[in-house]
């Protein structure tokens, strides 16, 4: 039977080209593979080959025609000996192109960002139950205590990471896990955060939960492109088959004096990507009930501590076994003035804040986000509906911060309760200064929190 | 180590050779369909086909065990089709159908089956060399004797991951195969041009990885090559690479000049080494099929490549729901 053979797309924007050259003739035998024209697309002069064998039956349409369209028939491919002289030449439709996709007005699963904001129902409940017994522990030892607690759970949970066993950890986070699980399970890697960060990911694809320690997320840029296109983006591309469960954690933001290339905050970064989830911890309890509901996420979760945070004691809850979910903020302080939204070392400020305004009789409710991926929206939203103004605390660069998308989404959802437009405090729009005073100014400052929140309740 | 060895040729059967020719026809007769199909705008984006390049998975595959990985890059119908994945699911994927195997979510780069073991399907040029080799670490964890195949083309083998990634494997002794398919060409840029020292499997030695090269032209001889490889990993001695000389008939992705070689050299190299039909004539001299039973299998094979556009050509687009859902487990 008589073949078509059409104008091929031969790039992904081609949609039409010039049939510059014809290399055989009417009557000429191809085989498959054979080079039988050459075609201009947009980008470049291709060589064209027969798919099919056969004989040429009729070429359709001549050399040095342009602006020929993608599909149309260009000549007819005949078995030996075939008349080819009643094949109808024109491209066949139903074969020609993808189907578009159908126009639908019930794209249901979209978020609804326009029409009527969806009124906040926020998770109130205690995170534990009244009465729980506590204890004072550093935020270190709160984290060192959930990788236990989860590597005596799970035989499939590994810590990997510089200086992670023999050394106890360069911030002595995982001191005493070497002698408790062996060096099966804590392992000590090669300076090359690329690497290990792609071993640990195609471990987790092997069915381990690996738990990658950075030494600091500055140096996670080294692996920025297995954690994103690697780990968060393959339960996607699988169509759900495989994902990567695991965490990636160490301190991230400014720890002190120590300049551009070891001070930045990564949460707004990680944030932004479908298919990471990202914690970032302030108190003990919650870095503590966080990192173990990271442990046992079957997705990838960022996980972003701060150095000058590890030695700060709280007080956590004296269990066997407690969690926080992630998307669930935490109210620190009510209040009815002005709501103030941190997360991270930013609640420093935040709560240091809070508490000198008190003293002039402005009354702040204090919300940690805890998560930003996925953030507690409902929380905030319900906060500023009361207090109807909003102050952000980060440390990150201002542009395209977490305190932006914030003040998007109150814009969104709250405009009508606003009395005073959202103010976001962060880091100065500068590399870190290595001089105390410049790092000082650099910096997010309770002073700051303190300004805007006079500014946006007008005194 | 790092010898280069004579490829000796093993005792083989009718049976096993002819398997070996059905599998390289049905991946070339697969990539022909597929340059047709993009050809209609029926696959859209990027499509690098593995035409030349098809004895290199078929006689590593040869090679495996049931729970063996494999991963590769974005060059991966063939692989695909090799490790026994259903040529209907990866011909939707590429059109980016339902019936796709990621649902028509991932595309000709993005693909992955669960059940045959094959862990991708990585878009970014020697990203999946660090992913094997944390495969391999998972079966040493659990110490279940698997061993894990991590293709890599000539142009990743310059990218910094795979040498973090040869010390580490070195050093925890992972029971990995980097398999270099060096088919001479990073995208455009031939092999002298990119590449200091040509003999990529060397690159084993600073490590201490034995290495050899093999003719990838050569179906049984990259079995044997395969074979011995297996051999050491499965023995707990760490990993081992494979430098397998193959050649690409085709352009790097369908959007391809092929203004970097001569028409010449691809036809000498179709015409003196291809890997089918090198095959062909052992079958036939060697009396183990007549013409008539190959063409019967080309017949056979057609059949599948075309039932395979034609279920991609059927399978409805994915759901619009779909767009939201695998982003999180």
């Amino acid at each position: 039977m008589a073949t078509k053979i059409l104008m091929p797309a031969l790039s992904p924007t081609m949609e039409e080209g010039t049939l510059a050259k014809w290399l055989v003739k009417e009557g000429d035998t191809v085989q498959s593979g054979d080079i039988i024209a050459e075609i201009e697309t947009d980008k470049a002069t291709m060589e064209f080959e027969a798919v099919d064998e056969g004989v040429i039956g009729k070429i359709l349409v001549a050399e040095g025609s342009e602006g020929v369209a993608v599909n149309t028939a260009i000549a007819i491919l005949a078995e030996d000996g075939e008349d080819v002289s009643a094949v109808d030449a024109s491209a066949d439709p139903a074969e020609a192109s993808a189907p578009a996709a159908e126009a639908s007005d019930t794209a249901s699963a979209a978020p609804a960002t326009a029409a009527v904001p969806k009124a906040p129902t926020p998770d109130l409940s205690p995170d534990w139950p009244e009465g729980t017994p506590m204890k004072t522990q550093t935020v270190r030892e709160a984290l060192r205590d959930a990788m236990a607690e989860e590597m005596r759970a799970d035989p499939d949970v590994y810590l990997m990471g510089e200086e992670v066993a023999e050394y106890q950890g360069a911030y002595k986070v995982s001191q005493g896990l070497l002698d408790e699980f062996g060096s099966k399970r804590v392992i000590d890697t090669p300076i090359t955060e690329h690497g290990f960060a792609g071993i640990a990911v195609g471990a987790s694809f092997g069915g381990l939960k690996p738990i990658v320690e950075f030494m600091t997320f500055n140096f996670a840029m080294q692996a920025i492109d297995q954690i994103i296109n690697s780990a968060a983006k393959t339960l996607y591309m699988s169509g759900g088959q495989m994902g990567a469960p695991m965490v990636f954690r160490g301190p991230n933001g400014a720890a002190a004096r120590v300049g551009a290339q070891h001070s930045q905050d990564y949460a707004a970064w990680y944030a932004q990507i479908p298919g990471l989830k990202v914690a970032m911890p302030y108190s003990a309890s919650d870095a503590k009930g966080l990192l173990k509901s990271a442990i046992r996420d079957p997705n990838p979760v960022i996980f972003l501590e701060n150095e000058i945070m590890y030695g700060r004691s709280f007080e956590v809850p004296a269990l066997d076994d407690f969690t926080i979910p992630f998307g669930k903020a935490r109210i620190w302080r009510e209040g009815t003035d002005v709501t103030i939204v941190s997360f991270g070392i930013g609640m420093q400020y935040a709560l240091e804040a809070a508490e000198k305004l008190a003293e002039d009789g402005i009354s702040a409710e204090v919300i940690d986000l805890r998560t930003l991926r996925p953030i507690d929206y409902d929380t905030v939203i319900a906060s500023v509906m009361k207090t109807n103004r909003c102050v952000t605390v980060e440390e990150g660069f201002p542009v395209g911060s977490i305190g932006n998308h914030l003040s998007a989404t109150i814009m969104e959802r709250a405009f009508d309760y606003l009395d005073a437009p959202v103010i976001n405090c962060a880091g100065k729009d500068v590399p870190m200064p290595y001089a105390a005073n410049l790092e000082k100014l650099a910096l997010v400052t309770t002073d700051e929190v303190i300004a805007a929140v006079k500014q946006v309740t007008y005194r | 180590m790092a010898a280069k060895r004579a490829a000796k040729k093993p005792n083989v059967s009718g049976e096993e050779l002819t398997q070996y020719y059905k599998d390289m026809l049905l991946i070339r007769r697969f990539e022909e369909k597929a340059g047709q199909l993009y050809g209609m705008g029926l696959i859209g984006g990027f499509c690098h086909l593995y035409i030349g390049q098809e004895a290199v998975v078929v006689g590593l595959e040869a090679a495996t065990e049931e729970g063996d990985k494999r991963i590769t890059s974005y060059r991966d119908h063939g692989h695909m089709l090799a490790c026994g994945m259903d040529a209907n699911g990866v011909m939707a994927e590429l059109t980016g159908r339902e019936g796709g195997y990621s649902k028509g979510k991932g595309g000709s780069m993005h693909m992955f089956s669960k059940e045959k073991h094959f862990y991708g399907g990585h878009g970014i040029v020697g990203a999946q060399v660090p992913l094997g080799a944390g495969l391999a670490f998972a079966d040493k964890y659990k110490d279940n004797g698997r061993v894990t195949f991590t293709y890599f083309g000539d142009g990743a083998a310059n990218q910094g991951q795979v040498y973090e990634t040869f010390n580490m494997a070195a050093l925890w002794d992972l029971p990995v195969i980097f398999v270099i398919e060096n088919n001479q060409y990073a995208m455009g840029t031939a092999q002298a041009r990119s590449t200091s020292s040509q003999d990529i499997y060397k690159r084993g030695e600073a490590f201490g990885i034995p290495g050899e090269m093999v003719d990838g032209m050569d179906v049984l001889a990259v079995k044997d090559a395969g074979e011995r490889a297996v051999k050491h990993c499965r023995a707990g001695k760490g990993p081992y690479i494979l430098e397998v000389k193959t050649y690409r008939y085709r352009g790097h992705s369908m959007s391809d000049p092929a203004k970097y070689r001569t028409r010449e050299e691809v036809q000498k190299m179709r015409e003196e080494r291809d890997p089918i039909e090198n095959v062909r004539q052992m079958l036939l001299t060697g009396k183990h099929a007549s013409e008539e039973d190959l063409k019967a299998i080309d017949k056979e094979i057609k059949a599948i490549v075309n039932a395979s556009a034609d279920f991609a050509k059927e399978s409805p687009l994915p759901d619009e729901a779909e767009l939201w859902t695998d982003i999180y487990a």
